[in-house]
This record gives structure tokens, sequence and C-alpha cells, in this order.
């Protein structure tokens, strides 16, 4: 049993970390991208970006002072138990929202969108986002903040197989461009794109490839990760940087995430991941031990399973 | 790696000469000192829509306008914690700019994004005032280390943290960029012009989609946004 003080504390603790600590595997993308930039101006940017980090460590103050939009994904395995149940762990993580925009402090960004009312805490209708997810086996609680900024840098499109893989260039290659202009992407960005599933579920397969994959990491799919490869070169071969600046850091990495659609369609996002690309996770067991991690590690086999069952180990064994 | 040690730094106040204005060239990098003021659409619509008074003596306190909300706290015992400062984007501000420039006297504006060369030519160059752009627009763990206190949060009641009109006492805050000149040129529109020039080569092996939307357009050397 996992107890609701724990998940609130360990959940403050988060939201301070992700709003303040950049994660290291987009750190050191960023300093690659920094150590290959050419364009003056670009790399001044970078620069600037790389002593922001520092800074933000230092004086544990936010990195950026916009904060997006915090939200929570919720992992837990299959034999989790938690205190009070889902509405006490839904309480838990809406007071550590609030409590951590006091103080951090964070902007509080979340308003009604007409009347414009602001709580001053992040919090309201729908906010923060609480997302779940379920994984065979364990007795654990993953927790992830993600604070995702950008009000640009999103896009979605209805594309046809016979689109093809052309049509996918230019809807990612058109994202990026109009977007990165003047650098309101605020790239160099981790690009997530969504392809498949339905409208509403493409937007969240995009965004989850760009906020819980981390620099480096690679879809299973040996096809999807060489096109993965691929949309990070090209979109660093645009000839823009920071800030839309001439240079050629855009992309820090690309992550792909597919689902079934309709047979007719194949729908496309794209979702930026932005300089302050800020995550973090904690994995709360049933002791009460706590681990802090930066890699959410979200898209297990189970998350992308195919089968109509899964199957687990001793099963599959027994069954063999 | 790019030689950004080549870029010229300077100093500025937040009540600027017009000589200091003047000799700013597209793509210097500015550290300010002085009080700035935060002002969005909030203010704006208060002061210009609403008519209130403004409660600043404007522009000889300050004459910088910053785009932006800080991440900040009003503690019960009326002190303020300060975080981050980053600024927002600018362009949807034009609607106001013009009438706000004239009433307030500012001469930086600064923000993210910048506005365009013809916002500048229109009303920036008449009004004396010049673009300065924040930069990479994460860095608000540097910007909010060149503060060196909250001098006055106003509206804050009416308005709320986030569009309240926040004075910034600022010591060698920075870095900034000057992203429109005493002529009304934008930097940003001339890094555009030279990205455009390879854009073509490119998109080679891209196809448009077969499903249009409504006000597409294939010229990419235009802006989606304004
Ligand atoms: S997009 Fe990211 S880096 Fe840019 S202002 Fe928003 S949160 Fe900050």
């Amino acid at each position: 049993m996992i107890s609701t003080s724990l998940i609130q504390s360990t959940a403050e603790i988060l939201m301070d970390k992700a709003a303040i600590e950049i994660p290291q595997d987009y750190l050191d993308g960023l300093t690659q991208a920094a150590d290959a930039e050419d364009g003056d101006l670009s790399s001044f940017v970078l620069q600037a970006m790389l002593e922001n980090y520092a800074v933000a460590k230092e004086d544990r103050r936010a990195m950026c002072g916009d904060t997006g939009t915090p939200r929570w994904y919720v992992k837990m395995g299959n034999e989790t138990q938690i205190e009070g149940g889902p509405i006490a762990l839904e309480n838990a993580l809406r007071l550590a929202t609030a409590n951590a925009t006091v103080n951090v402090p964070l902007r509080p960004n979340r308003v009604h969108p007409l009347w414009r009312t602001d709580h001053n805490n992040n919090v309201g209708i729908g906010a923060p986002e609480i997302e779940y997810g379920f994984e065979p086996g364990g007795e654990w609680l993953d927790l992830t903040t993600v604070h995702k900024g950008g009000l640009f840098g999103t896009d979605y499109r209805m594309l046809f197989p016979s689109d093809g893989i052309e049509g996918i260039k230019r809807f990612y290659l058109d994202s990026l461009v109009a977007f990165g202009k003047r650098g309101l992407a605020c790239q160099p960005a981790i690009i997530g794109i969504g392809l498949g599933g339905t409208k509403d579920s493409c937007m969240v397969l995009g965004k989850r490839a760009a906020c819980l994959r981390i620099v480096g990491d690679r879809n299973p799919d040996p096809k999807i990760a060489a096109l993965e490869d691929e949309f990070k070169e090209l979109g660093n071969s645009i000839g823009m940087g920071a800030m839309g600046f001439v240079g050629k850091s855009m992309v820090i990495d690309c992550n792909i995430e597919v689902g079934y659609c309709h047979t007719g369609g194949m729908q496309m996002s794209v979702h930026a991941f932005c300089l302050s690309s800020r995550r973090a996770v904690a994995r709360i067991y049933a002791d009460g031990q706590v681990e802090y991690r930066t890699d959410p590690d979200w898209f297990t086999p189970y998350q992308r399973r195919e089968s109509v069952t899964w199957e687990t180990q001793e099963s599959s064994a027994k069954s063999a | 790696m790019g030689n950004a040690g080549k870029l010229r730094k300077v100093r500025l106040s937040t009540t600027p000469s017009a000589e200091a204005l003047a000799d700013l060239r597209l793509g210097d990098i500015v550290y300010l000192d002085g009080l700035i003021y935060t002002a969005r659409e909030g203010v704006y619509m208060r002061a210009l829509e609403e008519s209130a008074n403004i409660p600043m003596e404007l522009p000889q306190q300050s004459a910088a306008n910053f785009h932006c909300s800080p991440a900040a706290t009003i503690n019960s015992d009326g002190t303020f914690t300060l975080g981050a400062v980053t600024a927002t984007a600018s362009f949807r501000f034009a609607k106001w700019l013009p009438e706000w420039l004239a009433k307030s006297g500012a001469k930086l504006v600064i923000g993210k994004g910048g506005m365009s060369s013809q916002d500048y030519k229109d009303y920036f160059v008449p009004n004396g005032a010049i673009y300065l752009s924040t930069v990479g627009y994460g860095t608000g763990a540097l910007l909010g280390r060149g503060v060196k206190s909250v001098k006055e949060v106003h509206w804050h009641e009416e308005l709320g943290i986030a569009q309240a009109m926040w004075v910034l006492e600022c010591e060698n805050m920075g870095p900034f960029i000057v992203e429109s000149d005493s002529k009304g040129n934008s930097l940003f529109e001339r890094e555009n012009a030279k990205i455009a020039e390879n854009l073509h080569k490119v998109y080679e092996g891209t196809r448009p989609a077969t499903l249009k939307r409504f006000g597409e357009t294939d010229d990419r050397t235009d802006e989606v946004i304004g």
C-alpha cells in the first residue's frame, strides 16, 4: 500500500526538479548541438542556454519563467495499491501542483479559456492533466511530471496512405519551418511525431513521443528507428537554428510513435518539446522507498503491444 | 562552433537616450540597467480600452515595456518572491502597441519573437522605439538573476499575477538581442530571407498533402503568424 502523503511529498519534489534541473539526456544533446553549431547568433543563443541551465541549478530557480502546462503521467504495476484509492491520488497530485506553484515559484499559467480566471496555482478545470498507464506485474507507482512549454510547435494533419513518406516529410518540414521562424517553438527541441491512431490518440502519441522518450532513444521497429534518424538529419539541414537564426540546430532528437489507424487514413501530429524540456520521474515502492530519475520509460513493450491479450512471462512459459 | 564572441555587447539604460538607441545595430547583445515594467494584454486593455490611470510615471521612471509575466509569488506579508523571468510572444499585442507607445513613451519593447518590420516602421520608428528580444527565450533563470528587486506590483488584484504590471529593478539584466534598429529593420526578417534561399532544396522529395486546408499557402517565405 502506497501512502498518499508520500505521493504528495514526492510529487512536490518532482515539480521542483522538473522546473529547475534540465534532464541530462537533453543537456548532452544540446551541448553537442552547441559544439556543432556554426552560426554566430545561433551559437550565442545556445551558449546562453547552457549558462541558463547552470544558473537555474545554482540559484534553485526555474530555468524558464514560462511554466508551460504542468501535467502528470501516472503508471502503476498491476499489483499496486494506493491508500485512499484513485481519488486520493488525484488530490495529492493537484495539491502538489498548487503548492509547488507557490513554493518554487512557478508562473501560474492556467486560466479559464473564456473568463481568464486564474487561481494562481496552475490548478483548475482539467488542469493539471493526469494520464494513466499500467504495467503487468510489480507493486510500484511511477510519477512523471512534464512541464511542456509552447503555444507553438504543435500541429495535426489528416494525411492519407497515398501521401506516403513524402507527405509525412512535407508536413514535418512545414511544422518546423512555420514554428521555427523567429524561434517561436523555442528550438532546438525534441520533436515527437505521432502517426496513426485517431485524431485524439494521434495527438497523444506525438506528445508522448516528445515528452516521454529521451534523447538517443530509438523505436524498437528498425524501420521507424531509421526514419527517426533521417528526420533528425532533415530537420537540422533546414539551415535554421535557435531563435530562427541561420544555423543548423533545430532538432535535438526526433521520436516517432505509431498506433493502428483507420484503413483509409494516416493521421500525423508533430510536437516540439522546447529548450526547457522539463520532465522528472520518481518510482515509489510499496515499502516507501523512492527512486528519482529523468527517463519516464513509458513506452514499454506492453504500451506498444499489438496482440489481443498480453501473455505474462509465466503464462507464456507455461503455454510453450 | 560559431563565433559568438564576435557579437557586440552593450550596457543600456531603461530610459535610454536617443543617441544610445541610434547607435544600436541588429544582433547587438544588450544588458539593461534601471526599472522595467511588464505590460501585456491585461495592462493594455485596462489602460487603453478602460482608460484606467497608469499607476507609474511613464516614461520618466521607465521606458522599457517587457512582454512578460514572471514566475513569482506575492507572499502573505506583501513581499514578493521572484524566480525566473521569460518573455511572451509579442506579435499578439500589435493591436494595442501603436496607442501604447504614444501614451507610455516606451523606447524599448522587450519580448519574444519580435514584430514585423512593417510594425516597426509604422509606429516604432515614429515613437523612437526599438525592439529587444530575449535570447533563446528560455533564459528565464539568467534574466531572473538580473532582477535586483521587485519595486511594485500594480493591478494584481484586478488582473491576476500573470497579467499584473510588475515593476522590476534591473542591474546588468540580459542577454537581450537587438531585433529592430532605429530605421525599423528586423533581424528576424533578415535571417528568414537568408534561410529561405535554401528551403527549396530541403523540400526536395516531399509532396503536398492530398487534402488541402483553407488558407493554405505554398510560399514558405510567408509567415503563418500575424
Ligand atoms: S517554449 Fe519552452 S523555453 Fe520557450 S518560453 Fe515556453 S517553456 Fe520557455
